[in-house]
């Protein structure tokens, strides 16, 4: 089981503040995907290398992140 | 699972009216988080300002009020003499704060009232398109500095905290950044000390946050943090300007 990573897409704006901190670099901007403000929202690539730091979630401005660790 | 980080319940669901990227949100997230870990949130009182943070109180899950353009800290001060028991803080931009409500926060913080001020600095106004502040760098290209801030028709940035921290009824004043996570931690040990301040009755409590504008600053949500950390600290250095409890202690 790995940490859980979730990023609430309709309240994300694509900012990609959270991509900048993440030291395991697996925060990335969901380009395929628009939510209904048509931002491209934020999501995690690879959930097995998260470490539950919760770096990406304490940058988000708009607490669009919930960190949770196994 | 242990949750080890999830939005704070001092904040309504009410989507955020910034800009992506803006690092007000961080700042809510930091005034909220203290808020609620002092235990404090049936008896605060927030009051919002007018301009980009015109909307706080839709954000804040406790009671606000919303003042004039940089009259907050005069509504503030009616609050805190009113409910001598309420936590009542004030959440500002630099062009309600240092522009047209500069009377208001110098007079409050002689006076010492018993209130917290959260000093949003991003050098420029953001609401109205992005006209120069009192507190745009010189040499900062702002839509009403094309050439860039002329210190000599313009002048100069003001520091409000170096300002505040020479009045004898401030008892805090701290400047600090959103720029970086270790400097978002230590912005949250400033507002958190901030608001014990004000509910052990210690008077005038001020914290300066440097923020980003990415919108009118012309950068992505990226550069800008690079941005803040190049162009503003070296003018706004970071840091404690007046903390009477320091001094109390010496």
């Amino acid at each position: 089981m790995a940490n859980r990573v979730t990023v609430n897409e309709q309240i994300c704006k694509g900012c990609g503040l959270c991509t900048s901190v993440c030291p395991k670099k697996i925060m990335v901007i969901d380009r395929d995907k628009l939510n209904a403000k048509g931002y491209n929202p934020a999501t995690v690539s690879d959930i097995e290398k998260c470490i539950a730091c919760a770096m990406c979630a304490i940058m988000c401005p708009d607490s669009a992140i919930k960190v949770e660790k196994e | 699972m242990t949750t080890v980080y999830e939005k704070s319940k001092m904040l309504t669901d009410a989507p955020m009216s910034y800009c992506p990227g803006c690092t007000h949100g961080i700042i809510h997230k930091l005034v909220a988080e203290s808020i609620s870990e002092l235990g404090v949130e049936g008896r605060t009182v927030g009051v919002a300002p007018v301009g980009c943070s015109v909307m706080a109180y839709n954000f804040f899950a406790c009671d606000m009020v919303q003042a004039p353009h940089g009259r907050a800290p005069a509504v503030a001060t009616g609050l805190a003499r009113a409910l001598p028991e309420g936590v009542i803080f004030t959440y500002q931009g630099d062009g309600d704060l240092a522009a047209i409500g500069t009377a208001e926060t110098v007079h409050a913080a002689s006076r010492g009232e018993n209130i917290v001020i959260i000093f949003v600095n991003n050098a420029i106004y953001g609401m109205t398109g992005g006209q120069m502040a009192p507190t745009t760098l010189p040499g900062q290209v702002t839509q009403t500095s094309p050439y860039g801030r002329d210190v000599k028709t313009a002048g100069y940035p003001i520091r409000i905290c170096e300002m505040l921290a020479t009045l004898d009824g401030t008892a805090y004043a701290e400047r600090v950044s959103v720029n970086s996570v270790p400097n978002i931690r230590k912005a949250k040990k400033a507002i958190k000390k901030a608001f014990e301040n004000q509910i052990a009755g210690r008077g005038f409590s001020i914290v300066e946050v440097l923020s980003t504008c990415p919108t009118n600053w012309g950068l992505t949500p990226v550069e800008a943090l690079k941005w803040l950390e190049e162009n503003m600290t070296p003018y706004y250095p970071l840091g404690v300007y007046k903390d009477i409890t320091a001094e109390e202690g010496k």
